[in-house]
C-alpha cells in the first residue's frame, strides 16, 4: 500500500530530513511513526500526501510511483488518503457537519450522499448531536474527533495522522486509538506519528522508529 | 496509463455523469454563494463596485455623447446644400437639366440674375447700391440639393459639378462638417485611449480584491487542497468573485450612465434644437448595454482570472 524506497529529503539550506528511508506498510497494517521532534516524521508523512517530494528515491502509494504522478492527478490521488493532523486542521468559519462534508463536497457527491456519510463518520465517532455546532464550542478532544470524522468519511484506503493524542488525556487517547483500529479492522492502512511510547507499548503494534532522518533496525 | 491506475485503485470513483453533474452543481452553489458573500459584506462591495462602475460609466458616456455627435453631422450633411454660380449668358434651361440628371442630385432650381437680384433688394434694402451699378453683378445660380452623403462623396460631387461647361464656381459650406467629422475622429479616439486605460484600471482593481481575498481564504484553501480539491475547484469561487465584481460595476455604470444623460439631455436639446428643428439625445439602447454588461464582466473575470493564476499556485498545504 505504502513503499518508501531509498528516499531522502533535503530542504532547501542543506538539512537533511531523512536519508534512505526504505519500508513498506502492507494494506489494513496499523504502524506508529516515532521518533524525537525534528527526526522527519513529518517530513515522511509530507511526502505521501505529496506536500513534499523526495530529493532522492522513490514513493509508492497503491502501486503508483508518486515521483512521476503528473501535478494534475495529485488531487485525485489524495482522496486516497485521509490526514488527521495534530492541530485539527479545521475551518472555523463552518459547522462540524460542513468540516467534515469537505472532502465529499470536492470529490463531488451528491448532497443526499454527503449527508448519509457525514451522519455515519460523525456517529462513528459520537458526536452525532454535534453536527450543526461550529468548531470553537467544541473541546479539543471533540475537534480532534471531527478531524477524524473529516479524515474517514470518504472512506480512504489509506489514513495518516500526525500526532492524534497529542494534547488529549490518556482516556480520551485511548478512545481515539480504539478508533483507529475499527478503521484497520475494515481493511484502512493506517500510519500514526507519535512520540508517545507509552502508547505504542501498550497497543503492541508494529513501530517505525526514526532518528535523525534514519530508520532504526 | 496513470489515470486508469489512479481510478482502478480507487474503490468510491465516481462516473463522468456524476462528475459532470457535480462541476454543475458547484458551480451553481458557487455562483449564489460568492454573490450572497457579496451583498452580506455590502458596504466592502459596493465600494469596489462602485471604483468599477466609474471607470466604464466615464468612456461609456463620453462614447454615448460621440454617437449622439456623429448623428448630428449626419442630420446636417444631408441638408447641405450646393450652390453653383453660373458664368454669363448660358443656356439656363439646358443646363439645369444636365444638373438634374445628375443621380446624387435630389432636386436642383434655377434663380435667375434677376430673381436674385430683387430678393437681394427686397431682404437687405441695399438694391440701390446695385441699381447705381451698370450692370446686376449678380450670377445666375442653380440651388442643388444633393442626396445624404458623406463629406468625401460631397466633396468628389462639388469638383464633378465645377467642371460642368458654363458653371463658374461650385460652393458647399462643407469646411464645417469636415471640422466637426475630425474632432468626432479625435473624440473617439481620445475616448478608445481613456477606455483601455481605464479598463487596466478595472482589471487591476479587480486582481486586488481578488488577491486579498485569496489571502483570507488562504487556510480554506490549504485545506481543500489536502483533502484532494483540483485546481479548478479551487479557482471557481474567485473567478465568480470576478464575475460578480464586474456585473455590479457595470449595473452601477449603467445607472450612472442614464442618470447623466438624464442631467444632460435638458440643456443639450434645447442649445441643439434653438438650431435645428428636432433633437433627442440617444440613450443606452439594448445593444449598449449588452456591451456594457459585456465589458464589465469580461474585466472582473479577466481580473480574476490573473490574480488566481499568480496567486493561487502559492498557496500550497504546508
Amino acid at each position: 500500500m505504502i513503499r518508501f524506497d531509498q528516499v531522502s529529503k533535503r530542504y532547501e539550506g542543506g538539512k537533511e530530513a531523512l536519508s534512505g528511508v526504505s519500508f513498506e506498510l502492507a494494506d489494513a497494517e496499523m504502524a506508529f511513526l516515532t521518533g524525537h521532534s525534528g527526526a522527519g516524521k513529518s517530513t515522511l508523512m509530507k511526502l505521501i500526501i505529496m506536500m513534499e517530494r523526495p530529493s532522492q528515491g522513490q514513493v509508492f502509494l497503491q502501486n503508483q510511483n508518486l515521483n512521476r504522478l503528473a501535478r494534475r492527478y495529485i488531487p485525485q490521488m489524495r482522496r486516497n488518503v485521509g490526514v488527521v493532523f495534530q492541530n485539527h486542521q479545521l475551518l472555523f468559519d463552518r459547522t462540524v457537519f460542513d468540516n467534515v462534508a469537505l472532502p465529499l463536497v470536492v470529490a463531488g457527491y451528491q448532497p443526499r450522499e454527503i449527508g448519509r456519510r457525514v451522519r455515519a463518520a460523525l456517529s462513528k465517532v459520537g458526536l452525532s448531536d454535534k453536527e450543526s455546532r461550529f468548531p470553537v464550542a467544541l473541546s479539543g478532544g471533540e475537534q480532534q474527533r471531527v478531524g477524524i470524522a473529516r479524515a474517514v468519511v470518504n472512506k480512504p484506503p489509506v489514513l495518516l495522522a500526525d500526532e492524534p493524542t497529542g494534547n488529549l488525556d490518556p482516556e480520551l487517547s485511548a478512545e481515539i486509538m480504539n478508533l483507529f483500529q475499527q478503521f484497520m479492522q475494515v481493511g484502512v492502512t493506517i500510519l500514526i506519528a507519535t512520540h508517545d511510547l507509552e502508547l505504542v507499548k501498550k497497543m503492541g503494534l508494529r513501530q517505525l522508529a526514526l532518528n535523525h532522518g534514519r530508520l532504526n533496525g | 496509463m496513470v489515470k486508469t491506475t489512479i481510478k482502478g485503485a480507487s474503490t468510491h470513483a465516481l462516473g463522468i455523469k456524476d462528475k459532470v453533474w457535480a462541476a454543475g452543481a458547484h458551480h451553481r452553489e458557487t455562483c449564489v454563494k460568492t454573490l450572497r458573500d457579496l451583498l452580506s459584506s455590502w458596504v466592502t462591495s459596493l465600494m469596489t463596485w462602485l471604483v468599477i462602475g466609474i471607470a466604464l460609466a466615464l468612456p461609456a458616456i463620453l462614447y454615448l455623447l460621440l454617437a449622439n455627435a456623429g448623428s448630428l453631422g449626419g442630420g446636417f450633411d444631408g441638408g447641405a446644400r450646393i450652390n453653383l454660380y453660373l458664368a454669363k449668358d448660358q443656356n439656363l434651361l439646358s443646363l439645369l437639366a444636365e444638373i438634374r440628371a445628375y443621380p446624387e442630385i435630389e432636386s436642383a432650381e434655377l434663380i435667375n440674375a434677376n430673381d436674385a437680384l430683387k430678393s437681394f433688394e427686397a431682404e437687405t434694402g441695399f438694391g440701390n447700391i446695385l441699381l447705381s451699378l451698370p450692370n446686376n453683378p449678380l450670377p445666375d445660380v442653380i440651388e442643388a440639393q444633393p442626396e445624404s452623403l458623406s463629406p468625401a462623396e460631397l466633396t468628389m460631387l462639388v469638383m464633378q459639378l465645377e467642371a460642368v461647361t458654363g458653371v463658374e464656381r461650385a460652393a458647399v459650406d462643407l469646411e464645417w462638417i469636415e471640422r466637426l467629422f475630425a474632432i468626432l475622429a479625435l473624440g473617439e479616439r481620445f475616448v478608445t485611449t481613456l477606455g483601455l486605460f481605464l479598463s487596466l484600471g478595472v482589471v487591476l482593481a479587480i486582481g486586488n480584491t481578488i488577491r486579498l481575498a485569496i489571502e483570507n481564504r488562504r487556510a480554506e484553501i490549504e485545506i481543500i487542497k489536502l483533502v484532494g480539491a483540483t485546481d479548478a475547484f479551487v479557482r471557481r469561487p474567485f473567478l465568480y468573485l470576478g464575475f460578480w465584481y464586474g456585473f455590479g460595476g457595470a449595473l452601477i455604470a449603467w445607472v450612472m450612465v442614464q442618470l447623466s444623460l438624464l442631467v444632460l439631455s435638458g440643456p443639450i436639446e434645447e442649445l441643439l434644437n434653438s438650431y435645428q428643428n428636432q433633437f433627442f439625445l440617444e440613450g443606452l439602447g439594448p445593444a449598449t448595454t449588452f456591451s456594457l454588461f459585456a465589458v464589465g464582466i469580461g474585466l472582473g473575470v479577466g481580473g480574476a482570472s490573473i490574480a488566481v493564476s499568480r496567486h493561487l499556485h502559492t498557496i500550497e498545504p504546508t
